[in-house]
């Protein structure tokens, strides 16, 4: 289609990444076009629109009827002192650090058991992961239904005489989010699996073998050499999960709603409920911004932590 | 994967073979908790009505019936059920259209942040991926107002191009990582032979881009087949709903009895899990993709 341009020859004995300053070719421009309608798309449904809702936040649309009078962050202190929002951040948080913990814990586990060159190991790995395509919606109504007081696991518990473990599960305000956690790594876990199994995989056989030759036992091998050699890994499973954990939404809204006492709400429930069920666009606009800034927190310096490894490498 | 190692290895000790039963004994533990939401969600959906008893759950059905997944699928006009075949059938029309349309862009947007890096693109890259990992809450409420205002609220087409577009960072990351792996030599021999930006990308990238887009397409139809809050939030229409929002409807209503509930789970399940069970190595792939670096 194009012909030999002078210019381009010449480019290749530049380092290809050098900045071109005059010369603009043709294929430097056909190259952002291609690109522009993305970076637009992006810019306006992702910055834009986040710049829109952190307005909303600020000013006081709480009624059908748009309403953009300046209010500053009353929305806000009035959100936090809500205590369907306070008992939603406790939740949240509880929700998120068993499902961490459990998620890691279980993910490791499995990862190192499927690591030891066992037969059948495809099938366990497969029967991890499968929760893992479907939808969150489908495990609410699953679990919900598993986890229902007259039934499901509480059956199972009487039968083999651990009675003693029955719950009301999410009916009882105790346990509430807790129940969820369950339904939530029992889909999410796979997922840590298979991160840490590619990790393990990564991980040379002789750097286990030297160390057992030292006379490492092989608890020591794991904790001296494999764990220390995972850690990244580790690092993004907290951070993918702990961000899946802030948003959830789905899987609480198909299992349970907010439960007795808001005892398995979570801040993204209510933001859907104020804003859609109560038209409080201005309130359901901060309870999206807190959202935002929590998840945040944890994905912005990853990203940044993500990008200067591989400018270095 | 490997390297080749000779075999001369020791008999094996009794204290491994013991460790290996133990191994053994915990998998399969936690395969039965794994599977234990599908044995009831199959057994349940093959008892005729008539055996359906939340105290006998775990009970193997006494003879096949598929009322449930009748009832499910096509509804009851007596007991006001809707079934879910129509918006099954609304997730297909969603689904594949947004995932083609999607792998595309990313295709597009992953070669030249690949292989034609301009000023900026460092800073452009992580703008882009940062909103696949925003909660949509946030966008939420202007997304609501701009579809409204183009006509665009309440139908599949609308619901549709907002995949496209939060599909574009996941599309975007894991076409770019692709690409990063082909020798940039490669494109450049091809740009001394006098090929164009175009040229390249057909005659070099994208015969060998195939791996690429069954990891990108598997993993869109996965995501947007399963997702549930835009398609709550934009289609109000249940008509028009996808499945799982009709899903979450059925499940909501007090007078669906939970079998069909957990029949309807099922259905809406198994597209995905299809894609899963032929095409799960790419599954995984694109699932580590997901974790930016992995």
């Amino acid at each position: 289609m194009n012909h030999a341009r002078p210019d381009s020859a010449i480019s290749v004995a530049r380092p290809y990444t050098a900045p071109r300053r005059r010369v603009i070719t043709r294929d430097r421009v056909i190259s952002i076009a291609l690109i522009t309608p993305s970076v637009l798309a992006i810019a306006i449904f992702v910055y834009v629109f986040i710049g829109r809702t952190a307005y909303i936040s600020l000013v006081n649309w709480n009624d059908f009827a748009p309403d953009f009078t300046w209010v500053g962050l009353d929305n806000y202190t009035r959100l936090f002192q809500t205590e369907r929002f306070q008992i939603d951040l406790r939740n949240t948080l509880e929700f998120t650090v068993v499902f961490v913990a459990a998620c890691l814990f279980i993910g490791l586990l499995l990862a190192v058991l499927l690591d030891q060159k066992l037969k059948g190991e495809a099938i366990f790995r497969n029967i991890f992961m499968f929760p893992l395509a479907i939808s969150f919606i489908v495990t609410g109504v699953a679990w919900r239904w598993l986890l229902t007081p007259s039934s499901g696991v509480n059956l199972l518990f009487d039968a083999v005489g651990l009675g003693f473990l029955k719950s009301g599960w999410f009916t009882d305000p105790k346990v509430g989010i807790l129940a969820v956690d369950i339904a939530a790594v029992w889909q999410m876990s796979g997922y840590v699996m298979a991160m840490y199994l590619a990790g393990l995989r990564g991980i040379p056989e002789e750097l286990r073998e030297a160390a057992r030759v030292d006379g490492a036992t092989e608890w020591q091998v794991f904790r001296r050499v494999m764990l220390p050699m995972l850690q990244p890994i580790t690092l993004s499973a907290v951070i993918i999960l702990g961000h899946i954990s802030l948003k959830i939404f789905d899987l609480t809204k198909s299992m349970t709603g907010p439960g007795p006492g808001f005892s398995s709400d979570v801040p993204a429930l209510f933001m859907y409920d104020t804003t859609f069920s109560g038209s409080h666009f201005s309130q359901g606009a901060a309870i999206a911004t807190v959202l935002l800034l929590l998840v945040s927190v944890l994905i912005i310096p990853y990203l940044i932590y993500n990008f200067r490894n591989e400018v270095q490498q | 994967m490997s390297a080749v190692t000779p075999s001369v290895r020791q008999p094996r000790r009794p204290q491994i073979r013991a460790s290996r039963v133990a191994i053994y004994a915990i998998l399969v533990v936690f395969a039965a908790f794994y599977l234990m939401p599908v044995y009831v969600l199959v057994v349940t959906g093959l008892k005729s009505f008539t055996e359906i008893s939340l105290d006998r759950m775990w009970n193997l059905p006494t003879s096949i019936g598929f009322d449930s997944f009748r009832d499910a699928w096509l509804g009851n006009e007596n007991t006001s059920i809707n079934g879910l075949a129509g918006n099954f059938y609304n997730s297909i029309i969603l689904t594949v259209p947004a995932t083609l349309i999607s792998a595309m862009l990313g295709s597009m947007n992953g070669y030249v942040l690949a292989k034609w890096k301009f000023r900026g693109a460092n800073i452009i890259f992580p703008a882009i991926l940062f909103g696949m990992f925003i909660p949509y809450q946030s966008v939420l409420i202007p997304l609501v107002q701009t579809m409204q205002s183009v006509h665009l609220y309440g139908s599949l087409l609308g619901l549709m191009f907002v995949h496209i577009i939060y599909g574009i960072p996941i599309t975007t990351l894991i076409f770019r990582n692709y690409y990063a792996s082909v020798p940039t030599e490669l494109v450049e021999a091809a740009r001394i032979d006098g090929a164009s930006i175009l040229g390249v990308y057909r005659h070099i990238l994208f015969p060998i881009s195939l791996p690429g887009f069954i990891v990108v397409m598997i993993w869109q139809f996965t995501a947007i087949w399963n997702e549930f809050l835009f398609a709550v939030v934009l289609v109000n229409n249940p008509e028009s709903q996808p499945i799982t929002v009709a899903l979450n409807n059925l499940a909501g209503s007090f007078s669906v009895q939970w079998n069909i509930q957990m029949a309807g789970a099922l259905l809406a399940a198994v597209p995905t899990l299809l894609v899963y069970i032929f095409l799960g190595r790419y599954f995984i792939r694109g699932l580590l993709a997901g974790s930016v670096k992995g």
